[in-house]
């Protein structure tokens, strides 16, 4: 149910928080959606989606953050503190 | 997709799976909270690639499977009224009431519609004002903004005859009647993601504290869920029980303020009843008053019957984590997806329905 999915804006109609809706494509598909939840979301930006509502904006930085994280996994496979 | 494809790569999947292996010294249970994350772990066979020591636990974060007998049956009720039309996201349209389910209701010619969104319910008030239009609300924080905002929406455009029947959950207070609990098992959680999305992180902190369990949050595709594991089982190894956010990518440790400005605005913290766990105090979400003229529960009188509930069914231990799907003495035999016994059998993110789906399916093969 908490299902949420990435998209990419496409378009942005409307001004008024609470109607502001955007097209935002998901793979082959097109769907209306609510930018209520994210005031700043900009054209070409990738949100999140849950239920016709984007929840969040997609942090590029932090999404290649993982893989950084996964170069250092031999140094980081080295424990540290009170093992037992 | 992109933000998709590349957490699904098999390689950077192994290259975690092989960390867990070599930092793994000792057995830890770990729970992941979202029904989402079950259905995940099951479907890739996360599970098969850990270490024996490690073992998941599944936890209650599957809304549909928690929601009361009681409010089924009243949903039941109300759909079979002629002038309503019932919205519901899918997969509540199959969870048993006490006699039967809301999919019954519409093959008897009753106003039952499945919806993507409680905005597309808003839309067909609007262009149905000669019936009445409920929207079934459930779910945990991720769902409750735009459940709220339906509710906005709704109030803004002078719609009379738009009503919600909610059953809102809240996962802070669930996760620490199961840590909390004598019968606990879990040492470390996985949060989970798109509930941080909306309320961040630091609700957590208290709790990873208290109860002295590391919690990382999580996303939902297997690099994620592997990276959420790794790290958990990292602190556990040294000893820590801190907060980490490696799904920082769509969580802020702040959350999301127009999503929770929304949420206060719409609804206050009430005392709810967990299918299989019983009353929990604050974690649930209810209607606000300034907003009672859309709620279902006042619109419509339903009767009080008492509800009627499989004796052998086993969900709430399995909701706990104290009991797999597996050790059900119904699981595949008379529970089953098609005609389930219980919650967990129904919607796609129960940990049964998740068992049989695709532990059956491999047992057989
Ligand atoms: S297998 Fe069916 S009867 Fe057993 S716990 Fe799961 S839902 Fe209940």
């Amino acid at each position: 149910m908490c299902l949420a999915i990435p998209g990419k804006v496409l378009t942005i109609e409307g001004d008024d928080p609470i109607t502001r809706i955007a097209q935002v494509q998901f793979g082959g598909i097109t769907k209306r959606v609510s930018l209520a939840c994210v005031p700043d979301v900009a054209v070409d930006q990738y949100v999140l989606v849950h239920a016709g509502l984007a929840i969040s904006v997609i942090d590029n930085a932090e999404a290649q953050r993982v893989f950084e994280y996964l170069e250092r996994i031999d140094e980081l496979t080295e424990l540290s503190g009170e093992t037992s | 997709m992109k933000y998709l494809d590349e957490y699904r790569d098999a390689s950077s999947a192994r290259k975690f799976a092989e960390a867990i292996r070599r930092i793994t010294t000792r057995p830890h249970r770990i729970m992941e909270i979202c029904g989402g994350q079950t259905h995940a772990i099951l479907r890739f066979g996360i599970d098969e690639f850990l270490p024996p020591q490690i073992s998941l636990i599944h936890g209650p974060g599957c809304p549909v499977c928690v929601t009361p007998v009681e409010m089924i049956d009243k949903a039941l009720e109300i759909a079979a009224m002629p002038d309503v039309i019932f919205c519901s996201f899918g997969d509540m349209l199959r969870v048993p009431g006490s006699n039967h389910d809301l999919f019954h209701v519409k093959s008897q010619g009753g106003g039952v519609r499945m919806v993507y969104s409680p905005l597309d319910a808003v839309q067909l008030a609007s262009e149905n004002p000669e019936r009445r239009v409920v929207f079934f609300a459930v779910g945990f924080e991720t769902t409750a903004p735009v459940n709220a905002l339906a509710v906005v929406q709704a109030k803004k455009r002078g719609l009379t005859n738009f009503f919600m029947l909610v059953s809102h959950v809240l996962v802070p207070p669930a996760v620490e009647t199961i840590l909390g609990s004598p019968n606990n098992r879990v040492q470390g959680l996985l949060a989970a993601g798109h509930v941080c999305a909306i309320m961040g992180c630091k609700d957590y902190e208290p709790i990873a504290k208290r109860y002295r369990v590391p919690i990382v949050v999580t996303g939902f595709e297997p690099v994620d869920i592997l990276q959420g594991i790794f790290q958990c089982v990292k602190q556990l190894e040294e000893g820590r029980a801190e907060v980490e956010n490696p799904y920082a990518r769509c969580v802020k440790s702040e959350g999301n303020a127009s999503a929770r400005s929304l949420i206060t605005k719409v609804f206050q913290v009430v005392p709810r009843t967990w299918r299989g766990i019983g009353e929990i105090p604050k974690s649930g979400l209810g209607l606000r008053e300034e907003f009672a003229c859309f709620d279902a529960e006042l619109e419509f009188q339903t009767s009080k019957c008492p509800e009627v509930q499989s004796n052998a069914c086993i969900a709430g231990l399995v909701l706990q984590g104290i009991k797999k799907p597996e050790q059900c003495s119904e699981f595949g035999t008379s529970c089953l997806p098609d005609r389930p016994l219980g919650a967990p059998m129904v919607s796609a993110e129960g940990a049964c329905a998740a068992y049989y789906r695709y532990r059956k399916r491999r047992d057989l093969s």
